[in-house]
């Protein structure tokens, strides 16, 4: 069958089986590869998060251009603070879940486990505070959608700036979706960080073998990046004309 | 192909360098935003959210021992969403060039 | 063709045995194999719409259906057939069965993601039909607001979410060959090694990766603005239902080009082996995916020429339009110089190549009359823009997957299918095609518009004319389903290389392949496509 003069594909020599880690997939060739191969698999996916979350920015830029008032005073509707703190919540757990990756590669079980408790932790932080802030939307009638009435309350930031039209509904809508999408992809994330857990917790990783704790942190990071647009954006853009609550 | 790069391990004060620049930033932020710049809030509010955005993707993702490959393909990332937004929005701004009403 | 006993090793498709042992199997060539089986379900279901929609346009009243059910036919017709059938059809049979041996590897990098890609497409495919079977859908494959947000009284949010979850299935096969084709080719398999078909892969995966999440975000968008009463794009408080096209467009411009370029490569494959040389200019047909892949993502404005788009942006859409089918006249010239003077030999994959090669010329060129604003204005809508896409995705596409199936059937399924029928389905199909969609050319330049049931009687005769023409293009498809079925168990043993071809999967795999693809590690030390006296030999 292998005839190496017309095919000019020689004879390769055997793959090393003797001492392959038993957390070496197949059909990889060492464990390099398999940690370079699932690296590159996340980020190529994490570009598809990108573009996915790109079509929303998209929206919002051209609304944004067209009624920049409107946009304005929606925006000092939004609570700043709960925004803030959240934006510190993320960085913090951005902190440990790197921590958890070191921990991850130095050996140290105690290390992941604890710091991955640390993020989840500031996850489940951050969507309990992202609760309360839909809660008080809910509560001021600025809910475009569900079948409610859309009533943003008159006071001098609306004085200074009339709405045109109705398109505040335009930013709360926008608003509503982005988090709501945001707040969906810190679920996964910490549906993932549990499963991280548990598997860290029974010894799984070491310091050859560390590829899904690093890569779920890729992921994590990425939903951390993406609040890091979505608070100036939607929180502060209003902030000059005048305070939010 | 093996480059070993995965097994560079960040020392934890690196780390923490980051994530107090971060902090710093995020504060920032904010000062910057109560403040009237006019036109340049939004440029200033940006460009700071990139730097942050910067510091995650190069120390606490790593992206700074990555091959040259998943550089590009971050990088790649990014520029395609500019690309969806400038020309989407060259449309909407080049709209009014023409002179004509409602065109 | 030599006859062989039947093959050294266990193959593939014998062990392990059992529907669990497919169910959840790992093996790219299994998972290639079962989404060959479900397309090809979905195939004839956007086929049967099709037949309802050319026994329509029979007369000129709109009398054997309803308004409302022909735009439901239309509609369904075009969802299925590209959401359902050819985005997937290439990449996921042939793409995911030899994309692992091209690379001289054994797997793709992510298996399990590669099962679960298969099962997105299933669960998807699965809500489409009740999609249909609910309702149907009526806002055509484009979804354009806000009919499709507040007015349309059809299963909207099901067909969307059907697409939805097919686009994931889509971007996960794209990002595993993005990875294995990066990470996991044979010692001394360098890019200038590697063969044509899997250049047309990995651009069709950078589109893919790059595109798809944003058709994903504008069908949820409009779901929500549907279910959830979300306004995003509603006219009355302000937002913009081009705002919609802007975001639908984005990804389905560069959506077609996922459809083609596989297609593309498959073609490279075939001239190459039916010519017994080596492609003319194998960078520029390489380097060409690239650049149509990357091009075709700044155009998609040319779907949006009278849709109150700005005319600067129109100018800048349509210069790039034009530019991006001079990477598809580079192909095709090659492709044509590699044939002259190569031992070109009549089999059956020589006639579809043919096939394919006319009907994209007239396709492509069909295009440029669009790009072109002023003519635009008067063929927008009509069935000129019908005939020009059904041109490249049928004269193109399917004909370029049935070439491929046809070429890897021996290797596939171990089992020669007959010459003489496989050569005369494929003039039934070329003949059939071409007196569907001619006459559409001509029906469109003479002003009939697209998704209508009725039209003027002055229409008529060319209509008939096309769906006389639809029935022989039906009879040769079907006539293919025979066939192959047929040969499954009553077909000639294949052996390794029926056509004498260069290529890791003629050369080192047996037919049908064994579960891991090759008998010893491989190492590559040749350029692709290296048919002795091939003359100029490329140096990798």
């Amino acid at each position: 069958m292998a005839n190496s003069t017309t095919s000019g594909v020689a004879v390769g020599h055997d793959a090393g089986h003797g001492e392959h880690h038993p957390r070496l997939q197949h059909h990889f060739f060492d464990m390099d590869q398999q940690l370079e191969a699932s690296t590159l698999g996340m980020w190529v996916f994490l570009v598809t998060e990108i573009m996915f979350f790109g079509g929303l920015f998209m929206a919002y830029i051209l609304y944004r251009y067209w009624y920049p008032d409107a946009w304005a005073s929606a925006s000092n509707h939004l609570n700043v603070q709960m925004g803030a703190i959240n934006t510190v919540v993320l960085i913090c757990s951005s902190l440990t879940m790197v921590m958890a990756v070191r921990s991850a590669q130095i050996g140290s079980i105690r290390g992941q486990v604890g710091y991955l408790i640390a993020t989840i932790g500031f996850g489940a932080t951050f969507l309990v505070v992202k609760y309360f802030e839909y809660a008080e939307k809910f509560e001021h009638h600025l809910v475009p959608g569900l079948g409610m009435t859309f009533a943003p309350p008159a006071d001098h930031i609306h004085a200074a700036h009339p709405v045109v039209g109705s398109s505040e509904q335009l930013f709360f809508s926008l608003y509503f979706i982005m988090t709501g999408i945001h707040a969906l992809h810190m679920v996964v994330g910490i549906a993932l960080m549990l499963i991280m857990l548990v598997w860290a917790w029974r010894g799984r990783f070491t310091p050859e073998y560390y590829g899904p704790i690093e890569v779920s942190g890729l992921y994590w990071h990425f939903v951390d990046i993406v609040w890091i647009f979505l608070f100036p954006l939607l929180y502060l853009l209003g902030a000059h004309l005048g305070a939010g609550h | 192909m093996s480059t070993h790069t995965s097994h560079i391990i960040t020392p934890t004060r690196t780390y923490v360098a980051v994530f107090i620049g971060l902090i710093i930033l995020t504060g920032l932020t904010y000062v910057a935003a109560i403040n009237d710049f006019g036109a340049l809030n939004t440029p200033i509010a940006m460009g700071i959210a990139v730097m942050k955005a910067s510091l995650v993707v190069i120390y606490f993702m790593g992206v700074r021992y990555n091959t040259p490959l998943t550089k590009v393909v971050v990088v790649a990332g990014f520029f395609w969403l500019l690309i969806m937004f400038g020309i989407t929005m060259g449309d909407y701004v080049s709209r009014a060039w023409l002179g004509v009403p409602g065109r | 063709m030599a006859t062989e006993t039947a093959p050294a090793r266990q193959s593939y498709l014998d062990a392990p045995y059992g529907l669990a042992a497919w169910l959840l199997t790992k093996d790219h060539k299994r998972i290639a194999m079962l989404y060959l089986i479900s397309i090809t379900v979905f195939f004839a279901i956007g086929g049967l719409f099709a037949l309802g929609i050319r026994i329509e346009l029979l007369t000129p009243k709109g009398d054997f259906v309803a308004a409302d059910t022909y735009n439901k036919l239309f509609t369904m017709h075009g969802v299925v057939m590209i959401f359902f059938f050819l985005i997937p059809s290439i990449p996921a049979t042939l793409g995911n069965f030899l994309i692992p041996i091209m690379c001289g590897t054994k797997d793709l990098a992510f298996p399990r993601i590669n099962l679960l890609s298969w099962y997105l497409y299933v669960i998807g495919g699965t809500l489409a039909i009740a999609a249909v079977a609910t309702g149907g859908l009526d806002t055509g494959w484009t979804f354009y607001t806000p009919y499709s947000t507040q007015a349309s009284q059809t299963s909207v949010t099901m067909a969307a979410m059907a697409a939805f979850i097919a686009g994931f299935s889509s971007i996960l096969t794209g990002f595993n060959f993005i990875v294995t084709i990066h990470r996991m080719r044979a010692p001394g398999l360098t890019w200038f090694r590697l063969p044509l078909f899997v250049w047309a892969q990995y651009a069709t995966s950078l589109v893919m990766i790059l595109g798809t999440p944003v058709i994903a975000i504008t069908l949820l968008l409009v779901m929500a603005e549907r279910t959830l009463h979300f306004p995003i794009f509603d006219p009355k408080i302000g937002g913009d239902p081009v705002l919609f096209q802007h975001l639908f467009w984005f990804y389905s411009h560069p959506a077609v080009y996922i459809m083609i370029l596989p297609g593309m490569g498959v073609v490279s494959e075939l001239v190459a082996a039916v010519s017994r040389k080596q492609i003319f200019g194998y960078a520029f047909v390489a380097f060409s995916s690239l650049a149509i892949a990357i091009l075709g993502f700044l155009v998609w404005g040319h779907h949006l020429f009278v849709s109150s788009q700005s005319i600067y942006a129109g100018l800048v859409f349509s210069i790039i339009t034009m530019l991006v089918a001079v990477p598809s006249a580079v192909k095709t010239f090659n492709w044509a110089a590699t044939m002259y003077k190569g031992s070109v030999t009549w089999e059956s994959p020589t006639y579809w190549v043919i096939g394919f090669m006319g009907l994209f010329l007239i396709g492509g060129l069909t295009g440029l009359f669009l790009a072109t604003l002023g003519l635009d204005i008067h063929l927008t809508d009509t069935y000129f823009v019908v005939a020009h896409f059904h041109y490249i995705m049928v004269g193109g596409a399917i004909m370029a997957f049935l070439g491929g199936i046809h070429f890897w059937w021996p290797k596939m399924t171990g089992r020669m299918y007959p010459e003489s029928l496989a050569k005369a389905s494929a003039i039934l199909v070329f003949s059939g095609f071409n007196m569907t969609f001619f006459p559409q050319f001509l029906l469109g330049y003479m002003g009939m518009p697209r998704r209508y049931h009725s039209y003027p009687d002055e229409f008529q005769v060319l209509n008939i004319a096309s769906t006389f023409g639809a029935t022989i293009l039906g009879l040769g498809y079907g006539l293919c389903l025979v066939y192959l079925l047929w040969s499954l168990k009553r077909g000639a043993i294949a052996p390794a290389n029926p056509w004498g071809a260069k290529g890791l999967e003629w050369e080192k795999t047996q037919s049908p392949p064994t579960t891991f693809n090759f008998e010893e590690d491989v190492i590559v030390t040749e350029p692709a496509y290296n048919y002795a006296g091939s003359g100029k030999v490329h140096h990798g």
